[in-house]
């Protein structure tokens, strides 16, 4: 499913919102979630996951074409833990 | 960095700020849109949600695991598992974000 699949269901069951509401809406869930994230905050969504940014400590790569050490800098990443609804209903147990 | 939660209430709240439908409607398209999501992994299909990232479902095979308390060998069924992978735009805004 892609967004524009997601954003024509939410419209589909929904057919006295505007089309371009339904999008307004899909892609204020999101972007809101890239704020908080960029802001260091965690977005917790009980029995769907939780999105949280995790510090990478600076360490030495190496370019894999060239085999050349190279220094890589502290970074943040965002990542995703699963909720336990969810990772029960992906493996068939429905709550 | 901050050290705030936001929750599904924080979600709706902007759903409200920036579309103008009522909180409570606002509340139930979050709702809807957590359990689209949910509805096709559960069904094995990846979400792909461009500058956001894709959520994928992953098979993993059974292996025989230990309990780390007690060292004890217990076995790990086969299970499927939920990876999410963030797109580049989401990367490179955390990291500016985050002091990099």
């Amino acid at each position: 499913m892609i967004r524009s699949e997601l954003i024509e269901k939410i419209a589909g069951e929904n057919p006295h919102l505007y089309q371009r509401d339904v999008e307004k809406i899909v892609n204020t869930i999101f972007e809101e979630i890239i704020e908080a994230l960029a802001r260091g905050d965690r977005v917790e969504l009980r029995g769907f996951g939780a999105f949280s940014v995790k510090k990478r400590d600076a360490r030495v790569g190496r370019n894999p074409r060239t085999g050349e050490a190279v220094q890589v800098e502290e970074k943040a990443v965002p990542f995703f833990k699963t909720g336990k609804l969810l990772r029960d209903r992906l493996n068939g147990k429905e709550a | 960095m901050g050290d705030k939660t936001l929750t599904r209430m924080d979600l709706s709240e902007a759903v409200f700020r920036e579309v103008g439908l009522s909180r409570n409607e606002s509340a139930q398209l979050v709702e809807s849109v957590l359990q689209h999501v949910s509805d096709a992994l559960s069904g094995g299909e990846t979400v792909k949600i461009s500058s956001f990232g894709t959520f994928s479902v992953r098979d993993k095979a059974a292996r025989i695991g230990r309990n780390p308390k007690t060292g004890d060998e217990v076995p790990i069924h086969p299970r499927r598992v939920l990876t999410f992978r963030p797109s580049h735009l989401m990367k490179d805004r955390v990291a500016a974000g985050n002091g990099h």
